[in-house]
């Protein structure tokens, strides 16, 4: 069998952040993704970051992608792309499915950073083809430049549904209307903005009420809703769109912390189910750390420094670096972390982390009906 | 080469340049470019139904778009269930919508399941 001392599973920012700072401390990497590249969701972040310049604020997320890479590279980090990680077993070996044979291989530490899902929103004809995740539609213009569809309605005004909808502004796509079922717009008043000066319609306290078509959407009404969610007869609204964008939030992909037994919260701020971790990333079951959204859905500047973090005690844990040196080199990540989480739109993760420390005999009180130990 | 292909982005610039081939969906050719996933030359195609489901056979398209959800399975050079979004064209390669799970048509041996 294989061997690597530090198997991360998932190329996007996480990993590989977690991936660099682990070799950096000396550690011997192996990255799997299950992508033909490697990057995760950063390749189709055209938009300038925020945060202060020591997060790359002012960056696109496209060209921090690239030059992670390069980082990664230049440390000479086995990455292995193509490759699905299905399970993991006794909490140190990585089962993967390769396109045309299977492989496993042993590890002292492992990294889990395999990101989140895009949730759904149920209302009639939901399923018709021409609804999608919002980051489907961002990976299909900008990563594959085909344009998803041609009047487009974005439900959801967090700042994942405002970039987006400004994204298909620029690939040539019509923005019909942005809805949100809350009274208020969700994301940075600056993208609104944005979106609102090039003439697109913002309906707050609307939400769809279905979307109509024989093969795939035709036609969309939305509704008002009252302040119990219920949509209100009378003040439907019928939209010409071919297509409807979801941005109505992510779910942690930790189906793998699962299957290797590690005990999890439901922790409504941070996305989800999550796996506990340690402000040492580390998961209940020793030896497997996790970083990014798997932990707690958040930005890629946070899944950047998570990635830093778990990676550095990772290599403390394996023994290339002393705790000492590890506390030294975790400082400024931290710091960095804590101020991402200090604004109003970090307020919920810092709370959700901390719900989380609050927690844990509650999750070690669980009993588990799955997994391992 | 069409409406749907972006050619020219404001923050990205020219589409970068890649190789033509061929994929075939039924008995339609349609053009791709190599690497692309299929589900991207399907959309650029205007494709809209990739399969149907199997109890009420409701057309289904692309949910993720990064190969979590398996919305977009298809048959793919005779094997059924294969995620679109996240396989790459080949030049000759037979694209068809599947229906519930699809058929199992290629002959498999030689120590494959
Ligand atoms: C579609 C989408 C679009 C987004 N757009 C934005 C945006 O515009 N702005 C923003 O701030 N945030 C956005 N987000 C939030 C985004 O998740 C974070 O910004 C950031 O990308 C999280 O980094 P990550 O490394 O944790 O996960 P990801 O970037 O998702 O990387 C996870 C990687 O793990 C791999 N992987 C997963 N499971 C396995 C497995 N079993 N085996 C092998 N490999 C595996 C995946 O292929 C992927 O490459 C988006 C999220 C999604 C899902
Ligand atoms: S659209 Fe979700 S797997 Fe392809």
């Amino acid at each position: 069998m294989k061997q690597a001392e530090i198997v991360v599973v998932g190329a996007g920012p996480a990993g590989l952040s977690a991936a660099a700072a682990a070799a950096q401390a000396g550690a011997q990497v192996l990255v799997i993704d299950e992508n033909a590249e490697p990057g995760g969701q950063l390749f189709k972040q055209i938009h300038k970051f925020f945060g202060a310049s020591e997060h790359r604020a002012g960056q696109r997320g496209v060209d921090i992608g690239h030059e992670l890479l390069e980082e990664v590279e230049g440390l000479g980090v086995d990455v292995v792309l193509d490759a699905s990680v299905w399970g993991i077993y006794d909490g140190s070996t990585v089962a993967v499915a390769s396109q045309e044979y299977s492989w496993r291989v042993k590890a002292d530490r492992i990294v889990l950073a395999t990101g989140a899902t895009e949730n759904g929103l149920s209302f009639r004809g939901w399923t018709l083809p021409g609804v999608m995740g919002a980051g489907c539609a961002q990976t299909m213009m900008n990563v594959h430049r085909v344009l998803p569809g041609q009047r487009v309605v974005m439900v959801g005004s967090g700042n994942v549904g405002l970039i987006v909808a400004y994204q298909l502004l620029q690939a040539g796509a019509e923005v019909v209307a942005v809805v949100d079922a809350l009274p208020r717009v969700g994301g940075y008043p600056v993208h609104a903005a944005k979106i609102a000066r090039a003439g697109v319609p913002i309906y707050t306290s609307y939400s769809v009420k279905e979307a109509d078509g024989d093969e795939c959407v035709e036609k969309v009404t939305i509704w008002r809703v009252d302040d119990r969610w219920q949509g209100v007869p009378g003040s439907e609204i019928e939209l010409d769109a071919d297509t409807v964008t979801l941005a109505v939030g992510l779910s942690p992909m930790a189906e793998l912390a699962w299957v290797a037994g590690c005990r999890f919260l439901h922790i409504p701020e941070l996305g989800g189910h999550v796996p506990v971790h340690s402000a040492y990333m580390e998961t209940t079951v020793p030896g497997i750390y996790v970083a990014g959204d798997v932990s707690g859905v958040e930005e890629a500047s946070c899944a950047m420094e998570e990635g830093r973090l778990a990676g550095l005690w990772a290599a403390s844990a394996a023994g290339r670096l002393s705790v000492a040196a590890a506390v030294a080199a975790a400082a400024p990540h931290e710091a960095s972390l804590a101020r991402l989480r200090s604004g109003p739109f970090g307020a919920a993760a810092r709370g959700g982390k901390l719900a989380m420390d609050g927690r844990r005999d509650e999750a070690w009180g669980q009993t588990l009906t799955r997994g391992g130990a | 080469m069409n409406e749907r292909r972006i050619e020219i982005h404001p923050i990205l610039g020219l589409r970068p340049e890649r190789r033509h081939v061929t994929i075939h969906f039924g008995d339609r050719p349609l053009p791709a470019y190599e690497g692309e996933p299929i589900a991207a030359a399907l959309l650029a195609a205007g494709v809209r139904v990739f399969r149907k489901t199997s109890k009420r056979g409701e057309p289904r398209q692309l949910f993720c778009g990064i190969g979590r959800c398996t919305d977009c399975v298809m048959i793919v050079d005779d094997l059924p269930g294969v995620r679109t979004c996240v396989t790459p064209v080949r030049d000759g390669m037979r694209v068809e919508e599947q229906d519930g799970r699809g058929r199992w048509e290629r002959e498999r041996g030689g120590g494959e399941p």
